[in-house]
C-alpha cells in the first residue's frame, strides 16, 4: 500500500505549487516596485517576517484555535453519527426530528454564538459547541443517507435470509454507508474549522486561551496586517492540513474495507 | 431417471418443496401482475419459466422467494409457511439477475454470508466457503473484491453463496441473462450437474428457450396481460446433458416446441416478441 500523499503522477503537486509561485513572486515584485506600504497590503517578505517575530505567540494561538477544531470536530462526528442512526431506525423519529436539524443548520453560528456564549461560562466549551453546531449536519444529513442507500438486492438478500436488524445494520448498512459517512466528514472538518474561528471573533476573548482570530482582531486593531495575513495564512493552512488528513483517512478505511478478510 | 412427470406413488406423501395454490398478484394500480396461478414443483425438478416481458415470471419467482406476498392465494414451502423454512435443515436459496454481491467484502467473505448471518462457526464456515468456490471454478479468486473479477465470475459467485448453504430448493432469475452465449453455457452445464448431484429442486427464470431446453424438466410458458401460465412443457431427456445433447435432434425439437408455445403466448398477450 502506498502513502497516500505519494502520488503516482507528480502533475497534481507540481502544478498548483508552480501557481502559488508566480503569484506569490508577482505579488512581491508589485508591492516593491508601487512602493505599497505594508498597512495596506504587505508583501510575502513582510508576512513571512511577522510570521517568525511572532512565532510562539501564533503558534499558541494555532495550537487553541485546533483544539477547538478538533474537539468539536469529534464531538459533531459521534453525535451526528449517533443521530443519523437514531433517523434510519424509524421514518416517524426522521420526519419529527429533521425540520429541527435543518433549523440548525441554516440559522447561522454568528447568530447563535451569542447566546452559547453568554449561557456558558467556560469560553473554551462554548467555542467547542459553537462549533460543532456547525459542523454536526453533514455528518447526520451524510451518514442518514448512508444507511439508507443500501442495495435493495443486497437488502432483500439479507431478508431473505431472515437477518436481524442489527445483522443488517453491521454487515449491510454501515457498510454501505461508510462512503458517504467519510464525504460528511470531509465537510465537517472543514465546517468545524470555520465554526471554530467565527465563534473566536464573535467571543472576541483574549488571555490563556485565545485563537487565530483573536490575533487576526488584534492586528486589525493594530493595523498590523503582516500579522493578520500571517494568522490568516495559518487558518488556511490548518484548514488544508485537516482536509488532507480526512481524504487520507477515508482512502484508507475504504480501501482496507474489503479485500484481506479471508 | 424417471421421467418427472410420472409421479411415483410413494412420493406423493412427500412434502413439495413449492406449492403455489392460486396466487395472485394485483398491484396498488390495480394493475393484474399475474393471475390466480397453480404451480407445484416435486422434488429434483427443474422447471424452467419463460415468457414474453410482463408476464409476471419475475413475480411469480419473487412469490416462491418470498420476497413478495401474493395478493391473494398461498405459498407452502415444503407444506409451511415462509417464516419456518430453514427450521427442519429444508434451505432455500435465491440467485437474483445481478451477482448482488457486496462490493467491499471479498469473495470468500461474500460467500460466506448466509452461514454468518445464520451463526454458523468460523472453521466450518471457511470450510464450506472454500468447498462452495472450488465447485464453481472460483478457487483461488476468494480474496480478490467483486470489481475484481469478470461478470461470469461474479455471478459465479452469487451462485457459490447459493449453495453454499447447501440448499434444497434453488430460485434463479434470469442469472445469466448478462453472459456471453460461451460462458452461459458453460455455466448452465455445471449448474446441471450440481442440482443432479445434489437432487435440487430448482425454479429458473429465463429469456431463452435453448437455455430452458437444456437444463429443464419441464418448462412453464407463461403469457402477458395478465400474467398466465399458458402452456407447460415436459423434456423428458436425461439429466447428464452436455454438448451432445445440444447438437442432437431432441433438443432441436424440444426448443422448436418451446419457441411455438413462446410466439402462442405472445400473440395471446396481444404483444410481439422478438
Amino acid at each position: 500500500m502506498t502513502p497516500f500523499l505519494q502520488h503516482r503522477d507528480p502533475l497534481p503537486v507540481i502544478a498548483p505549487v508552480l501557481v502559488g509561485g508566480i503569484i506569490l513572486g508577482l505579488w512581491q515584485v508589485l508591492c516593491t516596485a508601487l512602493a505599497v506600504p505594508d498597512y495596506i497590503f504587505p508583501a510575502p517578505t513582510s508576512i513571512f517576517r511577522a510570521l517568525v517575530a511572532n512565532g510562539s505567540v501564533l503558534a499558541g494561538a494555532l495550537v487553541n484555535t485546533l483544539a477547538v477544531t478538533l474537539l468539536a470536530f469529534a464531538i459533531a462526528v459521534v453525535v451526528g453519527t449517533l443521530i443519523a442512526l437514531v433517523f434510519v431506525q424509524s421514518r416517524l423519529i426522521e420526519i419529527s426530528l429533521l425540520p429541527y436539524a435543518i433549523m440548525l443548520q441554516v440559522t447561522p453560528i454568528v447568530a447563535i454564538a451569542p447566546l452559547i456564549i453568554i449561557m456558558i461560562d467556560d469560553t473554551f466549551i462554548s467555542l467547542v459547541l459553537c462549533a460543532a453546531v456547525v459542523a454536526i449536519f453533514p455528518v447526520i444529513s451524510n451518514t442518514t443517507i448512508g444507511l439508507r442507500t443500501a442495495d435493495p438486492g443486497l437488502l432483500a438478500y439479507f431478508r431473505m435470509n431472515k437477518a436481524s436488524r442489527w445483522q443488517m445494520l453491521i454487515r449491510l448498512r454501515i457498510p454501505s454507508a461508510l462512503p458517504f459517512f467519510f464525504a460528511g466528514l470531509r465537510i465537517a472538518s472543514g465546517l468545524s474549522l470555520i465554526g471554530a474561528v467565527v465563534a473566536e471573533f464573535v467571543a472576541g476573548t483574549g488571555g490563556r486561551s485565545s485563537g487565530l482570530a483573536y490575533e487576526i482582531l488584534q492586528a486589525g486593531f493594530q493595523l498590523d496586517m503582516p500579522r493578520m495575513f500571517a494568522a490568516l495564512f495559518l487558518i488556511s493552512l490548518a484548514g488544508v492540513a485537516l482536509a488532507l488528513a480526512m481524504a487520507g483517512l477515508s482512502r484508507m478505511a475504504l480501501r482496507g474495507q474489503g479485500g484481506d478478510d479471508l | 431417471m424417471s421421467a418427472p412427470s410420472q409421479v411415483d406413488a410413494a412420493h406423493i406423501d412427500v412434502p413439495l418443496p413449492i406449492e403455489l395454490l392460486s396466487v395472485e398478484k394485483r398491484f396498488v394500480n390495480g394493475v393484474v401482475g399475474l393471475e390466480p396461478t397453480t404451480l407445484r414443483v416435486r422434488r429434483g425438478e427443474f422447471v424452467s419459466i419463460i415468457g414474453p416481458s410482463g408476464c409476471g415470471k419475475s413475480t411469480l419467482l419473487k412469490l416462491a422467494g418470498g420476497l413478495a406476498e401474493p395478493s391473494d392465494g398461498r405459498v407452502w414451502w415444503w407444506r409451511g409457511p415462509f417464516a419456518r423454512v430453514g427450521e427442519d435443515g429444508r434451505r432455500l436459496s435465491f440467485v437474483f439477475q445481478d451477482p448482488t454481491l457486496m462490493p467491499w467484502a471479498s469473495v470468500a467473505a461474500n460467500v460466506r454470508l448466509p452461514l454468518d448471518l445464520a451463526g454458523v462457526g468460523r472453521a466450518e464456515a471457511d470450510a464450506r466457503v472454500a468447498a462452495a468456490l472450488s465447485e464453481i471454478g472460483l478457487a483461488g479468486h476468494g480474496s480478490h473484491l467483486p470489481r475484481q473479477l469478470s461478470g461470469g465470475m461474479r455471478m459465479r459467485g452469487s451462485i457459490a453463496r447459493a449453495l453454499v448453504t447447501d440448499p434444497d430448493l434453488l430460485l434463479m432469475d434470469e442469472p445469466f441473462g448478462a453472459l456471453d452465449e460461451i460462458s452461459r453455457n458453460r455455466l448452465d452445464e455445471r449448474l446441471l450437474q450440481l442440482s443432479t448431484e445434489r437432487s435440487l429442486t430448482t425454479l429458473f427464470v429465463t429469456h431463452s428457450i435453448y437455455e430452458a431446453a437444456f437444463l429443464s424438466t419441464r418448462v412453464i410458458v407463461m403469457a402477458a396481460n395478465p400474467g398466465r401460465i399458458f402452456a407447460e412443457h415436459v423434456i423428458d431427456a436425461p439429466l447428464d446433458r452436455d454438448d451432445t445433447f445440444r447438437m442432437s435432434a431432441s433438443f432441436a425439437d424440444h426448443a422448436r416446441e418451446l419457441s411455438r408455445l413462446l410466439t402462442a403466448a405472445s400473440h395471446q398477450s396481444g404483444e410481439n416478441h422478438p
